[in-house]
């Protein structure tokens, strides 16, 4: 059903991605804006305050927005670029039908009725959950509870899920492990005080740019930089020890590390017995991880395992960062707890600079993820399988308990059930699972087997150009609400600008879907405001508590920190999200004096043994692969592809590989090459550079098509996050045949089209400039 | 109050580019970046440096046009090219020490940066200073830099025979005290321009090899037997 209407040229000459230079207009010195609106960045979860110039209905430049503390100004080129986004010639400004030789345009009551037939029509058939919705956190809050309660309430399926799957999941459920809570431990102003910082898993220069100045100050007051990661990564170029870590086997060596603690009497006792509990198991377990054992696994040399383990133990404030490198594995939980372990055994946590967080890597990838577009979460970070938990959102929500489903499938489990004829149709919103989950042939032929799609988006990307009705919906820019960044801190969005066209603002569309389901009772709503004052009740008494906070107090304050919980007892019974009082001041450092969010007050220790990711390497494919980002695009780059300094600055991917591998392989720099998997083939240029390990392969992902990394990775899930082994594949490598090479000119070609820029903007020594 | 400054510390540069994108967002610049980043050699390191004018105090660019066409404000800043005396000879590209000027065929004139003259005028600091993610690029008072920050900041160059004094700072790993280049050495030996021993030359992925024999006790550890 859900095959491509028409070829792929024709789409892309309909719908991009184009490479948009200038702002509407050009640049102009004698054009001030009409106002300036105080917003946030949309491309990570740094969330960087930024001011956006507009004029109109357009957003026409930025102003560093230096008052902000969290960045104080500072932008990383997506964030120096994002307004260009706005007013691009490839924006959905109406709804659209998918026909024979492509998209036709039509009325949004067309579009809307067609979306509601399918769904009845589908959901009598096959019943409820044979209807699927996969959302994104790139939503605000308000728009992430509201597609929360959408799913569970109007579409009435359990099969809600999101790609944080893809994202913090296994921090997620390794935090809540160990700690009892789901949020980074601190705000990022600890770092500063820290006197060890151990990176593992995480390009902090590329991926979290805005976090390099943290470090650096906390390195300018003395501290040590441990940075683990298979490439020397900007970041890792100047740390006081790099540890060149085999992909897939973080948990060895951080077990290994807490051997050598525990042997040389580095812990801390009293933290121990006082706060943790489970210590015991886990000194069992690493009792025989010596860092010999660990150097054959994972590649660090054992006296470096050593110097790693005294140098973050001895100090006397560490804190840990890690990010998808660490937790996209089949092991991300296991990872994320032996970090916590280390960080327990040695008191690190609770405690002005000490601390241990994931970088949240999704715009709103924090508050998204705490607030019900989890296939297993309820608002406030509640267990959808909690009956007293279900009682209370049922309270809120105004429904039975019973009408709540219970806990659906996982995103890579929705396209898997989609692929297995189990799920028949798929509501989409924010999410390009087509380039973002791995496997992506799998994906296709999933997309390709609906019975109906409808998506809901600003560009066509490349899953929506599967969908059979096309809902043009709202950039981050163009509503108004929250976001929860990386610290977890709750920032406001303004809405800078209108949708353009006939484009409506997302919670607009849903709630207008499920009007139509007869379901219109269960949202009431008017505003997002409306939305975050329901989500402030729904939150109450959860781990993620917002009831304390509202809009007025994150402006003021310049962001407010959760848990914001009740402090009265009007406050804590308030049945109207008015009576809610706003007296706590919010959370920076979790923890304090060795208080955790489980039951008991503790924190646990969580044993772990060391098992080989899902596929290792092999006589066929002899080499390992793994995938990441670069600092110009943002997850799957159906925004940033969009962006021509952007795109000029990386135009392709490249496969990055170390001289003695290359030699091995007899090729050369810049050479075309090709790289399969088990799952497929990718014909790209090789990067032949010494700053990764030689028997490893890099590749970034944010390509589409036959560009994009994710044909080769891996659907293996982590047995308790269900987040897909991305970083791990192994994969063979050899130099492209000239027909092979010509193919791969070619979709470099057709990957992006330029719109014409004035004469004087000098496109081309632009190019040269950025790729250089 | 003391002098605001420029520094520019390589050492912090994350290759990011911010630095180039926000300056081309300036009106005036109509996307064009007045200020470069470069690799130095990415075949062996991620190190990048970003460039912005120097501003000399005797200015090698105006001292070899012959069109008179660029000119050093009373406070120190060596401004782009005078649109009406410019005639594109690129002299000053060829001569400045710092590889700062650049050519701009489609205007025939060249351009440069001006330290950001109409935000610095009003208090505000450079484009590119402000939004650096890492503090490559820092502006602020000496006093400001040195209570806060590790590395030694030098405005005197040593090109051969010529002795470049400069506005902007350049920040050395702590422990350096001056830079000293032999322009003549470096053009006859190109491959020893760069420091083979400096740490980010050493292969930190020495011992590893790229298709490791898989030894009978790692295969047993990675079974989870331990």
């Amino acid at each position: 059903m859900s095959k491509l209407p028409s070829s792929n040229l024709e789409l892309l000459e309909q719908f991009g991605p184009h490479l948009k230079y200038t702002p509407v207009g050009g640049f102009k010195t004698d054009l001030e804006p009409d106002k300036l609106v105080d917003t946030h960045c949309c491309f990570c979860g740094q969330g960087c305050g930024i001011t956006l110039k507009v004029r109109g209905n357009e957003v026409t430049g930025f102003v560093p927005r230096e008052d902000f503390p969290f960045n104080k100004g500072k932008l990383c080129p997506k964030g120096v670029k994002r307004y260009l986004q706005g007013s691009h010639p490839d924006r959905l400004q109406y709804p659209m039908r998918r026909t024979e030789g492509g998209f036709e345009r039509i009325t949004w009551d067309q579009a809307l009725a067609t979306t509601v037939a399918k769904i009845q029509e589908i959901q009598a058939k096959y019943g409820k959950n044979a209807f699927a919705m996969l959302s994104g956190v790139s939503l605000s809050n308000e728009k992430s509870y509201l597609v929360g309660k959408f799913a569970r309430l109007a579409l009435q399926t359990a099969n809600l899920d999101y790609n944080g799957r893809l994202c913090m999941v296994s921090a997620g459920a390794g935090n809540k492990k160990a700690y009892g809570i789901d949020r980074s431990s601190n705000s990022w102003e600890d770092i500063v005080d820290a006197k060890v910082i151990f990176v593992i898993g995480a390009n902090v220069a590329e991926c979290a740019p805005i976090t390099t100045d943290y470090i650096w100050r906390a390195r300018d007051k003395g501290a040590k930089l441990i940075y683990a990661d298979p490439r020397m990564v900007p970041m890792a170029r100047t740390a006081d020890l790099y540890l060149p870590l085999k992909i897939g086997t973080d948990s060895a060596l951080l077990m290994s590390m807490l051997h050598v603690i525990v042997r040389e009497h580095l812990t801390d006792e009293q933290f121990i017995r006082d706060h943790t509990v489970g210590f015991e198991d886990v000194l069992q377990a690493v009792d025989t991880a010596t860092p010999e054992w660990a150097a054959e696994i994972t590649g660090v040399p054992a006296y470096k395992i050593r110097q790693a383990a005294r140098m973050y133990a001895q100090a006397p404030t560490g804190f840990i960062l890690h990010a998808r490198g660490l937790e996209h594995q089949t092991k991300g939980v296991e990872n994320v707890v032996s970090c916590a372990n280390l960080a327990l055994a040695t008191g690190k946590i609770g405690k002005p600079g000490c601390g241990h967080s994931t970088i949240t890597g999704q715009g709103n990838g924090q508050g998204g993820r705490e607030h019900g577009h989890k296939c297993d979460q309820l608002p406030g970070n509640r267990d959808i399988s909690n009956l007293e938990h279900r009682q209370y959102i049922a309270s809120i929500w105004g429904c039975e308990e019973s009408d709540i489903p219970g806990k659906g499938l996982s995103a890579q489990e929705i396209m898997n059930a989609i692929h297995d004829g189990e799920i028949k149709g798929l509501l989409s919103i924010c999410f390009n699972p087509l380039v973002s989950l791995p496997d992506a042939n799998y994906t296709r032929e999933a997309l390709e087997k609906l019975e109906h799609y409808s998506v809901i988006e600003f560009f066509l990307s490349e899953t929506a150009q599967h969908a059979d009705i096309v809902l043009p919906g709202s950039l981050h820019e163009e509503d108004e609400g929250t976001a929860t960044t990386a610290e977890g801190r709750i920032v406001k969005i303004a809405a800078a600008v209108n949708p353009p066209g006939e484009a409506k603002l997302d919670w607009q569309i849903l709630l207008e879907i499920a009007k139509r389901l007869g379901r219109e009772r269960y949202f009431p709503y008017s505003s997002t405001h409306e939305i975050f004052e329901e989500l402030r009740l729904a939150s109450r008494g959860g781990t993620a508590d917002y009831s304390g906070v509202t809009w007025e107090r994150i402006e003021a304050e310049q962001g407010v920190f959760w848990p914001v919980p009740q402090t009265s007892e009007t406050g804590k019974t308030a049945t109207r999200a008015s009576d809610l009082d706003t007296n706590h001041p919010g959370t920076p450092r979790l923890y304090e004096n060795g208080k955790f969010y489980h039951p008991d007050g503790k924190a646990h220790f969580n044993t772990v043994h060391w098992r080989p990711p899902a596929e290792v390497v092999d006589a066929d494919y002899p080499i390992w692969l793994t995938t990441g980002r670069v600092v110009s695009q943002y997850l799957s780059g159906t925004q940033t592809r969009r962006i021509g300094p952007l795109v000029d600055q990386y135009p392709h991917p490249l496969v990055e590989m170390h001289p003695r591998l290359a030699q091995a392989l007899k090729l050369e720099n810049n050479q075309w090459i090709s790289v399969s998997t088990r799952r497929g083939d990718l014909v790209l240029r090789v990067s032949v550079v010494q700053t990764i390990r030689p028997d490893t392969v890099f590749i970034p992902y944010h390509w589409g098509g036959k560009q994009s990394a994710n044909l080769l990775t891996n659907r293996a899930l982590d047995p308790v996050s269900k987040i897909p082994e991305f970083k791990i594949s192994a994969c063979k490598v050899r130099a492209a045949t000239p027909a092979e090479i010509l193919e791969g000119q070619q979709t470099e070609l057709d990957a992006s089209r330029a719109v014409s820029v004035g004469a004087e903007y000098g496109l081309e020594g632009r190019r040269t400039e950025l790729n250089r | 109050m003391s002098e605001q400054r420029f520094f520019i510390d390589p050492i912090r540069c994350i290759g990011c580019k911010s630095c180039m994108h926000a300056c081309g967002e300036c009106a005036t610049h109509k996307g064009k970046p007045m200020i470069h980043l470069e690799y130095m050699e990415r075949e062996f390191s991620t190190q990048t440096v970003p460039m912005v004018c120097m501003h000399c105090e005797n200015p090698t660019c105006a001292e070899v046009c012959p069109a008179d066409a660029i000119k050093r404000t009373p406070d120190g800043v060596v401004q782009s090219s005078l649109k009406e005396r410019c005639i594109g000879c690129s002299n000053c590209v060829i001569a400045c020490p710092f590889g700062v000027p650049r050519y701009y065929p489609e205007i025939d004139q060249m351009l440069k940066c001006d330290m950001c003259y109409d935000r610095t005028a009003y208090g505000l600091r450079p484009m590119c200073a402000t939004v650096c993610p890492s503090e490559a690029l820092f502006f602020g008072t000496l006093e400001e830099f040195q209570s806060r920050r590790s590395g030694t900041p030098v405005n005197e160059f040593q090109f051969g025979d010529q002795t470049i004094r400069t506005k902007v700072f350049m920040v050395l790993p702590t422990g350096e005290m001056r830079l000293e280049l032999d322009p003549y050495a470096d053009i006859e030996l190109p491959a020893a321009q760069f420091d083979q021993t400096a740490f980010d030359h050493v292969d930190p992925f020495g011992h590893l090899q790229a298709f490791p024999v898989v030894s009978a006790s790692s295969v047993r550890a990675a079974g989870g037997k331990s």
